[in-house]
Order: C-alpha cells, then sequence, then structure tokens
C-alpha cells in the first residue's frame, strides 16, 4: 500500500530502501538541478579525474532547467524535464553516491538496474505544472556553468517538494505496474 | 483601395501573444481538465489533473509561465493578399515580437545550435509558416511548443495497403510508446496525406483547433472519436502514473497525397496546449 512520507535530504541507504513505487514523497533540503548539457560537462570532469562542483554522495539531482524569475522572486516555472535524455549519464553518479533523482518519465533498464544496485530511487514530478511546484523553491544559487543558462547548475532548498515515487530500490516501475488497472486489452 | 499594416503593430502583437499564451491556459483546455477530473477513475490521476487545474489558476493569476519549458515560438501567419506590410522586414518583425515577448516576459529561451548546443540567447528564430489568403486582414497564432511532447512525435511514410487499420495502429503505437514522457494528457495531432513535410504541418495545424470542437468532415470526426477510445484504453493516464485520460482530443487535417504514398503524421502536443490567435 503506497504511503506520504515526508523527507529530509541529504538521503540515507535506510531512508531511501524504505521507498516504494506509488509512495508520495514530499521532499524537504538541498537539491540540485542539473539537465542535458551540465550532466555532459559533469561526466567530462568525472572522465578527465577532476572533482566535480558538488559531491553527490546522498543529494538529489532535479532534472530541471527554470524560466527566468521575475524581480522578487526566486524562480519562475520549474516543472520537471523528460529524464530518458540524462539515461546516459546517470548510472555513473549513482556510483558517486547520488541517492535520488527528479525526472518525469521513463527510465532506461541500465538506470533501472543502477538503482538496484548502488540504491538510488526515481522520483515523478508532475510535467507542465511548474508554476505550482516554483512555491515548493525557497532559495536558488548558481554554482556552476552560467553561462548554460537555464542549463547551469543550481543549489535549491525546497520545502515539501510534492513526488511520486516511480523506480525503486527493488527493481519495480511504477509505469509499468500502474498502467495495468487501467488498461483495456 | 490597398489596406496598409505597419509591421511594427504585428511585433507588439507577437511580444504580448508569447507571454500570454504561456501565462493563461485556454478555457477549453480547462474545460477538458475538469470533465476528465469527473471521468478518470484513478486516485491519482484525479490528483494529477486537480494539480494541473490549481498549477493554471496560478500561472494566471501570477502571471507566472504554466510550464518552464516555454518552447520554440511557432507562428502562422495568413495573410490577405490584399494587405500592404509597411515599415520593414516581416521575419525580422516577428522574430523582434519574440525576442522581447520572451525577455521582457521571463520566458525560457529555449533555442539552441544543433552540434555546440549553444543558445541563441533570445529564443529567435521563431518558427515562421505563412500562408497567403484572400482579404486585406492579417491572422497570426503564435503556438509556444515544448520539446519534450515535440520529441515524442512521429512521421511514418505508410504504403497505401495499410489503410485506415494502419493509420489507427500507427497513431496508437506512437502514443504508447511515448507513455509518460510527453507530459500526458496530451492532446494527439495528426496530419494525414500530402507530402512528407506537409504531412508533418498538417498534423501541428491540427493543434489549434479548439478542444471540444467537431472536425468539419463528419468521417474525419468519427475516426478521431474512434482513435481516442483506443488511446486512453491504453491505461497510461495523466503523467503515466496510469487511468483513463491518456489523451484529451485527437485531431485530424487530410490533404490529397501521391498514388504512391500514405503519408502520416503524428504531433503530440502536452497538456499544456498553448495557442493565441489574433486578426489585425
Amino acid at each position: 500500500m503506497p504511503k506520504t512520507v515526508y523527507l529530509n535530504t541529504p538521503l540515507t541507504d535506510e531512508a531511501v530502501t524504505s521507498l516504494e513505487i506509488g509512495d508520495k514523497v514530499f521532499l524537504s533540503g538541498v537539491v540540485y538541478s542539473a539537465r542535458d548539457a551540465a550532466h555532459k560537462r559533469l561526466i567530462d570532469l568525472l572522465d578527465a579525474g577532476k572533482s566535480l562542483p558538488f559531491d553527490p554522495q546522498g543529494q538529489v539531482i532535479y532534472y530541471v532547467g527554470p524560466s527566468p524569475a521575475k524581480p522578487g522572486r526566486v524562480i519562475g516555472a520549474a516543472g520537471p524535464t523528460t529524464s530518458y535524455r540524462m539515461d546516459a549519464y546517470a548510472p555513473r553518479l549513482m556510483e558517486l553516491g547520488l541517492k535520488g533523482m527528479i525526472g518525469k518519465g521513463k527510465r532506461a533498464q541500465s538506470v533501472k538496474e543502477a538503482m538496484v544496485k548502488y540504491k538510488a530511487v526515481y522520483f515523478g514530478g508532475t510535467g507542465g505544472a511548474g508554476a505550482l511546484i516554483a512555491r515548493s523553491i525557497k532559495e536558488v544559487e548558481i554554482i556552476a556553468y552560467e553561462e548554460l543558462g537555464p542549463e547551469a547548475i543550481r543549489r535549491m532548498v525546497v520545502e515539501n517538494f510534492p513526488a511520486v515515487v516511480i523506480n525503486d530500490t527493488q527493481g519495480r516501475d511504477l509505469y509499468e505496474e500502474g498502467i495495468k488497472a487501467y488498461r483495456v486489452l | 483601395m490597398i489596406r496598409e499594416l505597419d509591421v511594427k503593430e504585428i511585433t507588439q502583437t507577437i511580444k504580448r501573444l508569447c507571454i500570454e499564451a504561456n501565462e493563461q491556459l485556454g478555457e477549453d483546455v480547462l474545460t477538458c481538465f475538469h470533465q476528465a477530473r469527473q471521468n478518470e477513475p484513478s486516485p491519482v490521476g484525479q490528483e494529477i489533473l486537480d494539480q494541473l487545474i490549481e498549477n493554471a489558476r496560478i500561472a494566471r493569476e501570477e502571471k507566472v509561465p504554466m510550464c518552464q519549458d516555454t518552447g520554440l515560438a511557432v507562428i502562422f501567419l495568413e495573410i490577405g493578399q490584399d494587405l500592404h506590410l509597411t515599415g520593414g522586414d516581416l521575419t525580422e518583425a516577428v522574430n523582434q515580437g519574440v525576442r522581447e515577448g520572451y525577455g521582457e516576459g521571463y520566458l525560457r529561451k529555449s533555442a539552441c545550435h544543433p552540434f555546440t548546443r549553444k543558445n541563441t540567447g533570445d529564443n529567435t528564430p521563431a518558427v515562421i509558416y505563412l500562408d497567403l489568403v484572400p482579404g486585406d486582414r492579417l491572422k497570426l497564432w503564435v503556438v509556444p511548443k515544448g520539446g519534450g511532447s515535440e520529441n515524442m512525435s512521429r512521421i511514418f511514410m505508410l504504403p497505401p495497403s495499410a489503410g485506415l487499420p494502419g493509420i489507427k495502429e500507427k497513431i496508437v503505437e506512437t502514443v504508447k510508446e511515448a507513455g509518460p514522457n510527453p507530459c500526458p494528457p496530451t492532446i494527439i495531432g495528426v496530419g494525414i496525406g500530402g507530402t512528407f513535410e506537409q504531412a508533418a504541418l498538417q498534423a501541428k495545424k491540427s493543434l489549434l483547433r479548439p478542444l471540444g470542437s467537431p472536425n468539419p468532415d463528419p468521417e474525419l470526426d468519427q475516426l478521431e472519436k474512434e482513435i481516442l477510445g483506443l488511446i486512453n484504453n491504453l491505461g497510461i493516464g495523466p503523467q503515466g502514473l496510469g487511468g483513463r485520460t491518456t489523451s484529451l482530443a485527437v485531431h485530424i487535417r487530410l490533404l490529397p497525397c501521391h498514388i504512391a504514398s500514405f503519408p502520416l503524421a503524428v504531433n503530440v502536443q502536452c497538456h499544456a496546449s498553448r495557442h493565441m490567435e489574433v486578426t489585425l
């Protein structure tokens, strides 16, 4: 039976392994934004034997490219982007201790297997609800690649960020299991 | 008497519509959300639809984009052949409207070089389509189109023997393979016939039709409803979490094609179906 969980980042192995697909999660604490171009740069750094702009150990990466903040706001609209474009990079970051990813859409088998192996989870945010989700983002600071604009890496402090567990450490997939009850063959 | 229109008016209009389209979800889409909320049996699906209704309200009231992907700016122009445009270059006027709208509206700039991925910085060039029509008016549509749903779109050059069953199969297959990726509940724009590029353009144009309005061709209207039923039987549901509302509508446009061909284009549109139109 799916449960509602209030979680603080960074995430421990214990917290992550207690999560199951369908669980409704409200995340608080620091998450890091990174999408296509930033991921490529992170992996290039690792390939060159250099250190990353942040230590992924225990952290959560949010796949988002926010719209610019209007004066008086910390951020514009900030919903998740489609995650499969980060599939080529995600296992490497989980190997370094990354515990969570927030995005939308299906992940590759290799990513699901890495989540089991390295004890990490994939959270789904509501795609296209960028104005609503932005309300749970309280502080934003660009920590790397400012020249990438929306794709820069941002350190975000979130409060009760709403998400659903899509892939858990058991290798289960909500996208595959959730549709079964509503499918007419 | 030839009517004149200064292209500066086009710039100002496009600037305004880029902002409004991104902040104000159309009433037709909202009505569909509410109807879907009534009919959706999945609790998580209901919750997602509630979030989308709330998201649209926040965007409109607080004047923020409903989605961070404020799209490439697709602009359709129908220009009356008796209209004389003055004051400069039309293409530049359109691009200037996009530049100002995306800049002053704090909209995300998502246009980049395909190889280097370097951002053009102002969301230009706009994607511009021109049609010459009778009369002396100019009608324009501003249609911000996000990348997530565009990526799930497909084109098929089918053999004519595929027939109607082939069309249905490929449309449903496209939606099934896309699953949660294009932000369901989606709207499925379909272009049938024409040439390779015409099919794709018809599919995109079909998305301009207000949701809930019937196809002017009764046969196509019937086909749209049938395909929508097949799609919603997939069980994908809002955000792909399971449910009966995978798509809100299927819109079809059709053109004659070559005797050897049977082109089919499927343009997937996310639930943030943004389009605004005005006649100048």
